[in-house]
């Protein structure tokens, strides 16, 4: 087990109240695995990426948990014990690659940053690898194109820059915090499948955040669907899509268009809006636009059940002897 | 590059023209008559006229002009009514000190200015922030005169570390090369001179700095906290270097253009002369006399002084679009390269 988050809480202190936007979260990855965490704007996704690179800015602060990376916990270390792993162990790409380099430097110069920072090496051998990663995620002359700034390359190159720079150091562990959503679906196909090739190529874990089901069932092993800071479901995508069992997951898949659907029906809507984190409903976070919400959803909040792998937090299902039942 | 400056130079001419103009009219509109200040109270309407028309100034105003600007083209800018003195060379007497006062006082604002705008930005709603912006409002809001006398009642007065006046002691004045004691006074090798010039500097060039100081920390503070938003800082962290780095690196170099712009007209102003500072420290520089030559109607040196002064901004002004290019890969002024 390469990564372990264990009742992860984050909070954001404001002067409203306090927001809890990850709300005892726990979940795994292995070496090598790709997990993704779907979820809409909000449902605490990124925060969660950030707060296990003890990347938050005030006024957010890990309230409780654990982050456990190869057996020791992220949230107790220093912020200069956390430089040395940031960008070297576990290294992050963003939402935005328009925004996310910086416009005054050099492409070369931004990655060999990276790579001097963590590594004993001389100029001479960053630049050489440099050279050699921006190759890797296949930008086409990559020698010249090193010399670039950030504002001579396309949105899909920045995007692979990010890349190269976050694998500069063969991390073991990559968050890739909706890498694609800004890009052309063309060039989120090239993402997704560059970011598929460097899991095999240095067998890295990758996390991915994400809102899009369609990048979830392409390129995940398993997938984690939150909701308004808690984990509602999680499973092995495969089963994930054949038999989503939460109430939000089967809206959030009723409501993708099809391409064959020659019907004239309009397309499913999870109904109202997500709630305001400063006046969550009570019992079940999803209670009030669910389908299926019976009394007790808006009294309880349901636990998180697990059988098989497939887990699920919702009143509609009841664990019982090594299977999941329909009530 | 190199079009792009030759061509702000040359837009320098309608610029000079305009403001040539502008100071000519105003001076002969809105001045008293010079020649009973020059010749005094009891000359008689005989020695007045035949002093205005040997200044040319019974000419119509037209010809006043164009006699000026024909000479001003050749390098002749006239005589002072007083002295008798070439304008150019009086003043060229006075332009350094006010250049070295300045380029001191730019300094210590800027090193100061920065640093405490980056502290606050960085410490931002904290005691340091907090010191820092009061430091500023106070900066901006003193009377230049009155922090100078305070310094001088204090540094000079009570403890008696620094000279309150002039440029320096008179026995020690080097041999004036470059018309810059500093840097005179280093060609003779004359380290006592140095250094007695560099102390009669640090009073007024602090005096002078405090108000750009506070301006620039603003400026710094509130270009920082945009910069620290944005997110590449973001990706700097993710890539574990130290928070130093992050600020210094990429924060500072993206957030310095608008601290840079407000450098550069503080520096612009500065070189105008600071009349205040220069009377309050007895600074023989050029905006104290500029002002007396005003209230004397001494025409040609007025005119000569403003001259200089909107080629100096307009230059200062130049250098920082200069450096603005050099701040930012993504600024380019050829067409060429676009």
């Amino acid at each position: 087990m390469l990564l372990e988050v264990k009742n992860l809480r984050t909070e954001f202190k404001l002067k409203r109240g306090t927001v809890t936007a990850v709300d005892d979260i726990s979940f795994t990855i292995d070496k090598g695995e790709i997990l993704a965490i779907v979820g809409e704007s909000g449902s605490g996704k990124s925060v969660t990426s950030l707060s296990i690179m003890g990347l938050l800015q005030k006024p957010g602060r890990v309230a409780g948990g654990e982050i456990n990376f190869k057996s020791q916990d992220l949230n107790k270390m220093s912020q200069k014990e956390l430089q040395k792993i940031r960008g070297n162990q576990i290294s992050m790409i963003f939402q935005e690659p328009m925004t996310s380099l910086n416009p005054v430097w050099r492409i070369k110069d931004q990655i060999m940053e990276n790579i001097m920072t963590h590594m004993n090496i001389s100029k001479k051998d960053a630049l050489a690898r440099t050279v050699e990663m921006l190759d890797t995620v296949g930008i086409p002359s990559p020698a010249e194109r090193a010399n670039d700034y950030p504002h001579q390359m396309s949105g899909g190159m920045r995007q692979r820059v990010m890349t190269a720079m976050a694998l500069s150091c063969d991390p073991e562990l990559l968050i890739a915090d909706e890498p694609t959503t800004a890009l052309d679906v063309t060039i989120q196909a090239q993402i997704l499948e560059l970011l598929y090739r460097m899991r095999e190529k240095f067998n890295m874990a990758v996390l991915l955040i994400t809102h899009d089901l369609g990048v979830v069932s392409e390129a995940a092993d398993r997938v984690i669907v939150m909701y308004c800071g808690k984990i509602v479901e999680e499973a092995d995508v495969k089963s994930l899509f054949a038999q989503p069992l939460h109430p939000y997951t089967v809206g959030l898949l009723k409501s993708i268009p099809q391409i064959d659907d020659e019907s004239d029906e309009r397309l499913y809507m999870i109904k109202g809006m997500v709630p305001n984190p400063l006046n969550m409903p009570s019992g079940c976070s999803f209670s009030d636009r669910c389908d299926s919400c019976m009394d007790r959803c808006t009294k309880e909040v349901p636990k998180l059940q697990e059988i098989n792998g497939h887990k699920v937090r919702c009143f509609l299902y009841e664990a019982k002897e090594g299977e999941l039942n329909v009530k | 590059m190199l079009r792009y400056i030759i061509k702000r130079i040359l837009m320098l001419i309608p610029v000079l023209i305009g403001v040539s103009i502008i100071v000519f009219l105003i001076m002969r509109v809105f001045s008293p008559d010079p020649a009973p200040i020059v010749l005094g109270q009891h000359a008689t309407q005989a020695s007045v006229d035949a002093w205005r028309q040997a200044n040319g100034l019974n000419d119509p105003i037209y010809l006043q002009y164009f006699n000026f600007i024909t000479g001003a083209i050749t390098g002749d800018l006239g005589t002072s009514y007083y002295t008798k003195a070439p304008v150019l060379k009086e003043i060229f007497s006075r332009f350094p000190a006010t250049i070295e006062l300045a380029l001191l006082a730019i300094l210590l604002a800027s090193v100061f200015g920065i640093l405490i705008g980056v502290i606050s930005a960085v410490k931002k709603n904290s005691i340091f922030d907090n010191a820092g912006m009061f430091l500023a409002l106070i900066g901006v809001s003193m009377p230049i005169f009155w922090l100078g006398i305070l310094l001088i009642i204090f540094f000079s007065g009570t403890l008696h570390w620094l000279p309150s006046s002039g440029r320096i002691d008179p026995l020690l004045q080097p041999a004036s090369v470059t018309g810059f004691y500093l840097i005179d006074s280093l060609i003779s090798g004359d380290m006592y001179a140095f250094r007695d010039a560099f102390e009669h500097l640090i009073l007024p060039a602090s005096a002078l700095a405090m108000y750009s100081m506070a301006i620039i920390a603003r400026m710094t503070r509130s270009s920082m906290l945009e910069t620290l938003q944005q997110d590449y800082i973001r990706t700097a962290r993710a890539k574990g270097i130290s928070e130093g780095r992050v600020i210094g690196k990429h924060a500072l170099r993206n957030g310095l253009i608008p601290i840079v712009t407000v450098i550069g007209l503080q520096l612009g102003s500065l070189l105008g002369g600071a009349v205040l500072t220069e009377t309050v420290f007895s600074w023989p520089g050029i905006g104290a006399y500029t002002v007396a030559c005003i209230l004397k109607s001494d025409f040609p040196v007025v005119q000569g002084v403003v001259l200089l002064i909107a080629t100096v901004f307009v230059l200062v002004n130049l250098m920082v679009d200069v450096i603005y290019a050099f701040l930012d890969p993504r600024i380019k002024y050829s067409k060429k390269e676009v």
